[in-house]
């Protein structure tokens, strides 16, 4: 399977391609890439197929750390090495972090403007209910069969971590391994 | 020296979460929550809704929030310490995992650990909704429109931008 996330046109792009595809697809994403990132890699560029994009990202889900950063990393060093991996990366986070670094700085300087307050307040309302609908879908299926461990770890974690506030790696370092142990045991 | 100490404190902190990020960005928004705000009180419960919203509006990946954050604490220099520590450590991770990704890619314990994880995942953006609730929603008009953003983005394919423009007017008007 060492070919599976190369596509079958084996296409070359150059590393500035890479670039400005990872920083297009970056800014055109409003409250998440994946989206954009399944749309141009699959669909308009077609550097990789349904499948393939599933299992890369997939697999970045799994790491740690922001997925589709981890996902950039991955197929950036798939295609062009230890350079694509960076240009990847840095086509993906540079051109957002100078525009919120901008915004940061209004926001200091005008934070306290209080049409910019009521406007950020009703903004920040609406999401977190975006958070509360990500959340829904996710656990849809996890609710749907019955005596599984998996809603359980769900309503632990979320009490620990949303109620008590107690610290994540904690937490994780307790509920990971356990919860693993049983998706093991019910595999 | 006060600075040094700060971007110190971001570049540990953000490196620590960024490996405990099951399910991405999202699900590490208690942790920062809890060290920006309850821990070394950075900003404020509702800056700390504030710069989640902001990032909400700016494009790019859900990440840039730590981005917001490390801005708040330091400035441009404490923006760039959060946003590096919390994808370079991983960015490694990702490279040397991905080499190696052959070996592993079939392997029966890969679904076991995915099996494992995804339930943590959601409990951890969960606790994200809660927290961001709270710190958003001072009063009944704020959770209705939560409440209702919810409903729409769960139902409709409808783009976020909209509800955000529309809880945006609804702010604006002084009801939030």
């Amino acid at each position: 399977m060492s070919q599976a996330t190369i596509p079958a046109s084996d296409p070359q792009p150059g590393l500035s391609e890479l670039f400005f595809t990872f920083a297009s697809m970056s800014l055109a994403g409003f409250g998440g890439v994946l989206p954009w990132a399944r749309r141009v890699l699959v669909e308009e560029r077609k550097w990789l197929t349904p499948e393939q994009f599933n299992e890369n990202f997939s697999f970045s889900q799994m790491l740690p750390g922001p997925n589709i950063v981890n996902f950039s990393v991955i197929f950036g060093s798939r295609l062009r090495g230890a350079a694509g991996a960076v240009v990847a990366l840095l086509g993906l986070m540079g051109p957002p972090v100078v525009i919120v670094t901008l915004l940061a700085m209004l926001y200091v300087r005008y934070g306290e403007l209080v049409w910019l307050q009521r406007i950020l307040a009703g903004v920040a309302a609406a999401a977190a209910g975006l958070i509360i609908a990500t959340v829904a879908k996710m656990a849809k299926p996890l609710f749907g069969r019955a005596l599984d461990f998996a809603p359980f770890v769900a309503i632990i974690v979320f009490i620990a971590i949303g109620i008590l506030r107690w610290p994540l790696p904690y937490v994780l370092i307790v509920a990971g391994p356990i919860s693993i142990a049983l998706a093991w045991y019910r595999r | 020296m006060k600075d040094d100490g700060i971007i110190l404190t971001l570049l540990g902190n953000f490196a620590l979460i960024s490996l405990f990020a099951v399910g991405g960005a999202n699900a590490a928004v208690p942790e920062m929550h809890r060290l920006a705000v309850d821990l070394h009180h950075w900003m404020t419960d509702k800056q700390f809704a504030d710069l989640f919203a902001i990032a909400q509006l700016s494009p790019g990946p859900n990440v840039i929030i730590v981005t917001l954050i490390g801005y708040q604490a330091a400035g441009v220099a404490g923006a760039a310490a959060a946003t590096v520590a919390m994808c370079g450590p991983t960015c490694v991770l990702a490279f040397y995992m991905g080499r190696i990704w052959d070996r592993f890619h079939q392997a029966r314990w890969r679904n076991v650990i995915q099996g494992g994880l995804v339930p943590v995942s959601i409990g951890l953006i969960g606790a994200s909704a809660l927290i961001l609730a709270q710190a958003a929603d001072h009063n009944l008009i704020a959770w209705a429109v939560t409440l209702a953003t919810a409903a729409v983005a769960y139902f409709t394919r409808l783009n976020p931008l909209w509800l955000f423009l529309a809880a945006g007017l609804i702010g604006l008007l002084g009801y939030i």
